[in-house]
């Protein structure tokens, strides 16, 4: 099982890379699908249905509004010269990701190892799964144990609907005489 | 473990998109694939081997089997949805610089004036 995950994240990896550098927007956002879906097949390898069910519709609703822009803007790739200031970002990146690959060795040496993990903090929940009526232990978690997370979820999706359309807003406020 | 490794170089890509490039939809791909290497990472965690999906079709089915930890689960859902209301957010605000500036290149946009 480990290997077709394995499989899937260099899936990932390479389509990352290759859509940051492609040369049309198109097929940029295109490979950008191609994370996205490889990243469904690996919710359902670590036995995550829910996830893979909500994620497929994530990606297709962001892939259709990206060839949305694309088809309304454009789709060439900035010409690029050679940029000297490219090589201070190169170390930028570099700087921060021994940084971070720091702190990721001394967080991931604390935790278990990949499988092996011991559920702490969800054995309230799991023993409270009962009472919910639930068949399906994440739906019990979301909307009765935390069911304030998901009216909060609800307050975040609205806001950024209405900042949405707030921004494409086309006519402005009229000018008085 | 290289499960682990693997999802860190595909966080570390999507900051060097972020850093690196100029075009905007670039940038966004740049965000986007960082919050997808974040949720891998905290699902992974929740894995057990072996384990089944945290669902009981009858009472006590799951007992005395693995299977994987539903809390993680519980709270990626939340934030894949809010990851997309961002990511909305944010593509509105390229294509309206586009109508204003006529390019994508963050260089060009730069006048604060109103």
């Amino acid at each position: 099982m480990e290997i077709y995950l394995i499989l899937m994240l260099v899936l990932m990896i390479l389509g990352s890379i290759y859509s940051l550098h492609a040369k049309d927007l198109l097929s940029a956002v295109i490979s950008y699908g191609i994370v996205g879906f490889a990243l469904v097949i690996a919710f359902l390898l670590l036995q995550a249905p829910d996830l893979a069910i909500v994620q497929v519709v994530v990606e297709i609703i962001t892939l259709i509004i990206m060839i949305a822009v694309i088809k309304d803007s454009t789709s060439e790739e900035l010409k690029s010269k050679f940029n000297p200031k490219f090589y201070i970002y190169f170390a930028v990146v570099a700087i921060f990701a021994i940084l971070f690959f720091y702190i990721f060795d001394r967080v991931t040496g604390t935790l278990s190892q990949f499988g092996e993990h011991f559920t702490r903090m969800a054995t309230a929940y799991i023993e409270g799964s009962q009472e919910t009526g639930s068949a399906n232990l994440v739906t019990g978690v979301i909307f009765d144990f935390r069911a304030y997370d998901t009216l909060g979820e609800a307050t975040v999706l609205f806001t950024a609907v209405i900042g949405v359309l707030t921004i494409l807003r086309i006519k402005g406020k009229k000018k008085e005489k | 473990m290289i499960v682990y490794i693997l999802c860190f170089i595909l966080f570390i890509v999507g900051l060097y998109g972020v850093v690196t490039k100029r075009n905007l939809i670039k940038i966004i791909i740049g965000l986007a694939i960082m919050e997808y290497s974040v949720n891998l990472f905290l699902i992974l965690i929740g894995y057990v081997n072996n384990g089944t999906a945290p669902i009981l079709p009858v009472p006590d089915a799951l007992k005395n089997k693995p299977f994987v930890d539903p809390l993680p689960q519980a709270m990626i859902l939340t934030a894949i949805v809010i990851g997309l209301a961002t990511t909305a957010l944010l593509l509105s605000i390229a294509i309206r610089l586009y109508r204003k500036y006529g390019t994508f290149d963050i260089r060009k946009i730069n006048s604060l004036k109103g």
